[in-house]
């Protein structure tokens, strides 16, 4: 199998990966961090301006590891670059191969 | 598959673009400019105040409340920064209900300018607070050896908010681009809700974080320092 196709498997393959794992992980630690905020909510409501925003802030912090996998997956899949070099390289290729 | 509004050009000349980030951001800019100057040309005190001016002391009230919050004694003091930085960002992603916009943050190129305007503010804040001395000897907090780690976490902290917003705002876009191809309208109606409620929250976490970094570069060495988010 020539480049280009390994470069497209690989590609695929990692972005199923990528993707899969960075949703996985996330979810678990922000089930976590909203369990854990519940029931410090039901120890002390009037404190529940403070646990909210806190609990918020840390969503976003677990929340940007996740959007990181997907920015990661989006390159990949709608701006890879050695796709497109690969894609690149081979036009010329064929181009030369007709002349 | 377009990924960034930066795609769609609309207009060229030699090494500049005219694209569609920088159209939607300056119409964003004259909308919010123009609408507050209409609204705070005859400000009242009392009670019988326009609809429009009790919205903005709401929105005023709310955000002095939230920065005070956070730990800034001053919240007046750093209004005008933190204030733009949530207007901007929420008036960018509630303007996605009118159809053929794109919000500018959907873009890394806004999303970068945003980061390192935080990224040049700490440091200025700080200095005004603690007097430049002071300011520097807070990298050598809380021991020397971490003062590599804390110049690392500068950098860090700015590329994560700059990727953060970008991400939120870009996955919003595009899921809804992607939905509208596949299936009836409602679902690209429903995620376009969503998309509404996530730009929102990413406003306030954006201004909250922020609010964080300043507080934690102005306070001063004998208060206790607070742990600051790092991710």
């Amino acid at each position: 199998m020539d480049a280009l196709t390994w470069i497209a498997i690989a590609s695929i393959v990692m972005v199923g990966l990528t993707t899969g794992f960075g949703t996985m992980a996330p979810a678990l630690a922000e089930g976590k961090a909203v369990s854990v905020t519940l029931s410090a909510l039901a120890q002390q409501p009037d404190a529940s301006a403070t646990i909210t925003r806190t609990l918020f802030v840390g969503l976003a912090m677990i929340e940007s590891t996740a959007i990181y996998c997907f920015v990661v997956s989006m390159i990949l899949i709608f701006a890879n670059p050695f796709w497109n070099t690969a894609l690149a390289a081979a036009g010329q290729a064929a181009q030369a191969a007709g002349k | 598959m377009r990924l960034t509004p930066d795609a769609l050009i609309f207009w060229q000349y030699g090494f500049f673009k005219l694209n569609a980030t920088i159209v939607f951001t300056w119409a964003l800019m004259a909308v919010l400019v123009l609408g507050a100057a209409l609204i705070t040309r005859r400000l009242v005190t009392g009670h019988q105040r326009s609809r429009w001016q009790n919205l903005l002391e709401i929105v005023v009230t709310a955000i002095v409340s939230q920065i005070k919050d956070v730990g800034l004694k001053e919240p007046r003091r750093y209004l005008w920064f933190l204030g733009t930085l949530f207007l901007f960002v929420a008036a960018s992603a509630l303007a996605t209900v009118i159809p053929g916009y794109e919000p500018p943050t959907a873009s890394l190129s806004t999303t970068t300018a945003l980061a390192l305007c935080v990224l040049v503010a700490v440091p200025l804040f700080g200095i005004s607070g603690q007097g430049l001395l002071g300011y520097l000897k807070s990298y050598l907090r809380p021991t020397p050896i971490m003062l590599p780690f804390n110049l690392i976490s500068e950098a860090t902290r700015t590329l994560a908010l700059a990727v953060r917003l970008f991400g939120n705002m870009m996955s919003g876009a595009m899921i809804i681009a992607i939905l509208l191809s596949i299936t009836p309208f409602v679902f690209p109606v429903v995620m376009t809700v969503l998309g509404l409620l996530t730009g929102m929250v990413q406003a306030y976490i954006f201004t909250i974080l922020a609010a964080v970094y300043i507080a934690a570069a102005t306070r001063s060495s004998k208060a206790a320092t607070p742990s600051v988010p790092d991710a």
